[in-house]
């Protein structure tokens, strides 16, 4: 017995025995995260970063952003510049994208068009999104009859046909700039109202907004703190997704005559342009700004799919 | 069932309303007559002219003597074009869109279901790639582009195609084809996504264990209730095809409905802009409603009384 004790103790002979204190357990210490805790965000961004697609078509934006902003400053021609004597070139050293049948430098006026389509693009969702929010919000966290009634109306907005009344207001206001904005608005908040209220009908009823409620919060900050943040996710995805229907519907309008006129270079101008001189051979005024709508619409399709799986909470581990 | 039709239906009404109000009004108050001209022409002429087309008279009037005249379904004269009224240029234009738009739907649908069932099948294996690939692609890529690309390659590189018009089968391939590919595509993805989260369910199981052939478990039992969610889109996707043809019948210079507006807006003819916009509107949401029937038929779980009444 008292050898086994003996063995049993000293461990290392070099080490004495009274250096081997018993480690109490702490709880607090082992209850504690070791890791650092990861927000939403960042396992999002983390989700997001692995799907090589949407980060090609968030990579081939920011490209297009910077080309939008600087790349006119890198051409020696403007988009109304005129040189009779230099008609429909084809791509050169000189005109990176060619010239058309005015002489003007299609890469100058491609690089201007990317910055109405972004423009127009981003404008929409922005407006969507600002009155869609706050519609949704309030209809979602009312509730009974407000909501119902607030709903009736989108509804019924939800029925017309999105590029009809666009097609309408523009006519009857002109064609330009704002007015394809604004156009593109009288529709196309319904769409982010009716997601931003479906979210806030099911959070409202959540334990913390009901201890927000018990401290006597006021239903705006309860709105704005509470819920809105809750439902970033799905916000989010539809702006990503509204962008390229907005872009499209630019694209489109200039395409029959209705968007923006000339001498404004939009991609939808441009195309429609290049249509009319396509059995003539000069293709590269058609295929640039083709090439630039599909890509970017291709580019915010890829985005708004990946941020669609990286926002969802249901996948987050 | 009937409360929620009649609810339906008189939302399907108010809209309706609301865009031939809105649109009669929009088109009012646009600054100028439509017999602005270069020449100034006699008083008598010009007063004779209001009169036929009542502008002459109070607003108010002229928009109950239009809803009056829409309730027979007619749609009033052209201003640009002497003689010939809305419904005789709908009723030109529309039989050819509509054989357009019809083609391109079933082209769309068969092609859009099998390749996200194929897509389904060979979930993560390069097939599945390939088709979603191609189906982000049909979703980036706007009509238009794809009809010049079409154009371009099909007609005049290789010329199989002719170019323009709609006067035999062999016209109709090239604008059916760029028409089609986008609600193609959408049909793909959805059809697969919902493939996909059905082949999980037990029923698939329960007949693979039966031992019936694969070919029978796909279609009789996975893709019916896979393709639930495909008949929702069908509405907005008759939609976007129905856009889509203003584009494609001014490329392609058929003379389809959609042209006809195209050259509306463009000369302003605005009670042929106006015609035509309540056509396509009623059309679209009779449309919308139909689609929302056929689900609440097909699926006997959606039991459309009791979600309204919640």
């Amino acid at each position: 017995m008292e050898l086994r004790k003996h063995e049993e103790r000293s461990i290392s002979p070099a080490i004495p025995d009274e250096w081997f204190v018993p480690k109490v357990r702490d709880h607090k210490e082992s209850e504690a995260v070791v890791r650092p805790s990861l927000s939403y965000w960042k396992d999002s961004w983390h989700r997001l970063m692995k799907n090589k697609l949407a980060m090609a078509g968030l990579f081939f934006l920011v490209l297009l952003a910077l080309l939008a902003i600087f790349g006119p400053m890198f051409s020696p021609y403007t988009v109304e510049t005129q040189k009779l004597t230099q008609q429909n070139l084809p791509p050169s050293s000189k005109y990176w994208f060619g010239t058309d049948d005015l002489g003007r430098d299609v890469f100058t006026r491609t690089c201007y068009g990317a910055r109405i389509s972004l423009f127009v693009g981003l404008m929409a969702a922005l407006i969507d999104f600002l009155i869609g929010v706050v519609y949704g919000g309030i209809a979602g966290y009312k509730g009974g009859k407000t909501d119902n009634l607030m709903m009736r109306f989108v509804e019924i907005l939800y029925g017309l046909p999105y590029l009809l009344v666009v097609i309408l207001v523009m006519v009857v206001i002109g064609p330009g700039l704002t007015t394809i904005i604004l156009a593109l608005s009288i529709t196309g908040w319904v769409g982010m109202a009716r997601i931003v209220r479906g979210q806030v009908l099911q959070i409202k009823n959540y334990e913390f907004v009901l201890a927000s409620q018990t401290f006597g919060t006021k239903t705006a900050r309860i709105i704005r703190k509470n819920l809105l943040p809750n439902t970033m996710g799905p916000i989010i995805v539809q702006m990503t997704l509204t962008i390229p229907s907005a872009i499209f519907a630019e694209a489109f309008l200039s395409f029959i005559g209705l968007g923006i006129q000339a001498p404004h270079a939009s991609w939808g101008v441009m195309a429609n342009d290049g249509l009319s001189t396509i059995l003539s051979g000069y293709w590269w005024r058609l295929f640039f700004p083709t090439l630039f709508i599909s890509l970017t619409m291709f580019a915010f399709n890829v985005l708004g799919d990946g941020l669609q799986d990286a926002l969802d909470p249901k996948l987050r581990r | 069932m009937n409360t929620y039709f009649i609810k339906r239906f008189v939302a399907m009404i108010i809209t309706l309303w609301l865009i031939i109000t809105g649109t009669f009004f929009l088109m009012h108050t646009v600054p100028g007559s439509p017999f602005d001209e270069e020449r100034t022409t006699n008083e008598t002429i010009q007063k004779n002219r209001e009169a036929y087309y009542q502008l002459d008279k109070p607003l108010i009037l002229q928009y109950g003597n239009y809803l009056a005249a829409l309730v027979q379904g007619d749609l009033g004269p052209s201003i640009k074009k002497p003689g010939q009224t809305v419904n005789d240029l709908l009723g030109r234009g529309f039989p050819i869109s509509f054989e357009l738009g019809l083609f391109t739907l079933i082209l769309a649908i068969i092609s859009g279901i099998i390749l996200g069932v194929v897509a389904a099948l060979r979930h993560n294996g390069w097939i599945d790639y390939l088709a979603m690939s191609i189906a982000v692609l049909g979703i980036s890529i706007p009509n238009f582009v794809m009809a010049t690309v079409l154009i371009q390659q099909l007609a005049v590189n290789i010329p199989i195609f002719p170019v323009a018009t709609w006067s035999s089968p062999k016209h109709m391939v090239l604008p059916i084809l760029a028409l089609a590919t986008g609600p193609m595509a959408i049909i793909a993805r959805l059809t697969r996504t919902s493939m996909l989260e059905v082949l999980t369910q037990d029923y698939i199981k329960t007949a693979k264990a039966k031992g019936l052939s694969p070919v029978k478990i796909v279609f009789k039992h996975a893709l019916r209730n896979a393709l639930l969610p495909v008949v929702t889109v069908l509405g907005s996707l008759a939609a976007s095809i129905l856009t889509g043809t203003f584009v494609i019948e001014k490329i392609f210079a058929i003379p389809g409905m959609g042209k006809y507006f195209v050259d509306s807006i463009n000369s302003r003819d605005y009670s042929v802009i106006m015609g035509t916009t309540v056509f396509y509107s009623a059309l679209l949401i009779l449309m919308l409603f139909l689609v929302d029937l056929t689900y609440g038929l097909l699926d006997p779980r959606i039991k459309l009384h009791k979600k309204e009444a919640e």
